[in-house]
């Protein structure tokens, strides 16, 4: 999915994916060329990307990817569909925020979307702390101040999306 | 309402109305500006009988001033707050503080209860104002502390109360009277993780027990999880799409 955002902002080379991946990305683990020709071939089977006519005498690097409506749609929904809260970091809701900025789309609402699905099961987990014993009391607990520290995250990054567009820009 | 009626004492009395769609509060197009700052830019914004709405958004939105609006402390530039079928943004002062003073009732984050009083003279100043005799007046503060585990704390004047205890006082104050509406600001915003969870607890079971409208202003996820529902201010506007 990060690909075909990455290809909504204009087509570009397979290899000029790969570091712009790397750079926005790749903190932790740098994608391997393997791995981005695998995703732009499922991309192309299901007609979200488009390959541009090839450059004469090149090899398979030189092939330059296009993205389709069908793509553009598959990036829309993947933006504003809030991932399941879990108690863990939200690497995913990162790189939508950060396709959304490059985009030019509506990264405030995603972020608005995700702290109400967190809300949501926050509230769920505060009901089901109600009356419980204390060892599910604690487990529930557990779960809360990991979402809230999720929240506080999503609140600092809607409060400096400029700031993030302007460092991923450069 | 008209001021006349005395106002109705929590303990014992049934929720009048169960939390339903009914719109209790009704705000349009709030406008606020103070001076060259614009603290609301046009909030619309409906709150049912009932129900517990917690009010998020970043330092300086405006939140504060919102539920100033909605609690008649403070007066619209422009746009509309109607409270059960009466419209507050045009009454008078002197009528507004009547409203306040016979169904709502007030939450502050600090600095609320007055130092030199018990606790159990803090609680019963609404009833005191309402007209009712200082007997009966503090025989039902002294009730309702009980019920908030604070009896051993009657006789303490708040700066010898905990956070926790104080702010659990300040609700038995702002309850005492049975109003139908709640409005707390912050009212966890001092307090650790244990003593907010006291007072929520507390707050969300007599609110809920009372069938009270709870609005409440906290930048705590773990105060607003006890919430029905969350609306965001955020540069004096709130943001739609996300409502129930
Ligand atoms: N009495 C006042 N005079 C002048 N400016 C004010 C006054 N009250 C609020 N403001 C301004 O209006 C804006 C909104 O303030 P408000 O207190 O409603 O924010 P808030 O969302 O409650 O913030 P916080 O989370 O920090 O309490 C701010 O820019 C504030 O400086
Ligand atoms: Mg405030």
């Amino acid at each position: 999915m990060i690909l075909l955002g990455l290809l909504e902002t204009g087509s570009a080379y397979g290899y000029d994916l790969k570091h712009r991946y790397d750079r926005l990305f790749g903190l932790r683990k740098r994608l391997a060329f393997g791995q981005i020709y695998a995703t732009l071939a499922r991309l192309m089977r299901d007609n979200c990307i488009e390959e541009l006519a090839a450059e004469a005498g090149h090899g398979p690097e030189r092939r330059r990817y296009h993205i389709t409506d069908t793509g553009l749609r598959r990036v829309e929904s993947w933006l504003f569909t809030p991932d399941i809260p879990h108690e863990n970091l939200q690497s995913n809701l990162f790189a939508k925020t950060v396709i959304a900025l490059l985009i030019d789309d509506d990264a405030e609402r995603l972020l608005d979307g995700q702290r109400h699905a967190h809300l949501e099961r926050m509230r769920q987990l505060t009901s089901e702390k109600r009356g419980a014993d204390f060892a599910t009391a604690a487990l529930c607990d557990h779960a809360l101040f990991h979402l809230e520290a999720d929240l506080r995250w999503i609140d600092l990054i809607s409060a400096r999306l400029r700031d993030l567009r302007e460092s991923i820009e450069r | 309402m008209n001021s006349s009626a005395p106002p109705s004492t929590l303990p014992g009395i049934p929720p009048a109305t169960s939390p339903g769609a009914t719109p209790l509060i009704t705000a349009r197009d709030l406008h606020l500006a103070f001076g060259l700052t614009e603290a609301l830019r046009g909030v619309d914004l409906t709150i049912r009988s009932g129900e517990i709405l917690a009010i998020m958004g970043p330092s300086g939105s405006g939140k504060s001033t919102l539920l100033h609006i909605l609690a008649g402390v403070l007066v619209p530039d422009r746009g509309s707050v109607v409270y059960n079928g009466q419209r507050i943004s045009t009454m008078n002062e002197a009528e507004r503080a009547r409203l306040r003073l016979a169904e709502f009732g007030f939450v502050f984050q600090f600095g609320q209860l007055l130092p030199d009083l018990s606790a159990l003279d803090n609680v019963s100043i609404p009833l005191l104002l309402g007209g009712m005799s200082r007997r009966e007046a503090l025989a039902r503060s002294e009730e309702l502390l009980g019920s908030f585990g604070l009896s051993s704390c009657k006789d303490k004047r708040p700066p010898q109360l905990s956070g926790g205890q104080a702010q659990r006082v300040a609700l038995a104050r702002a309850l005492v009277a049975g109003p139908r509406v709640l409005f707390a600001d912050e009212p966890t915003g001092s307090l650790d993780s244990l003593s907010s969870e006291q007072v929520m607890e507390m707050l969300a079971a007599t609110v809920r027990g009372f069938g009270v409208t709870l609005v409440v202003v906290t930048h705590d996820a773990r105060t607003a999880a006890y919430a029905d529902r969350e609306v965001i201010v955020r540069d004096g506007q709130i943001r739609s799409g996300f409502e129930l």
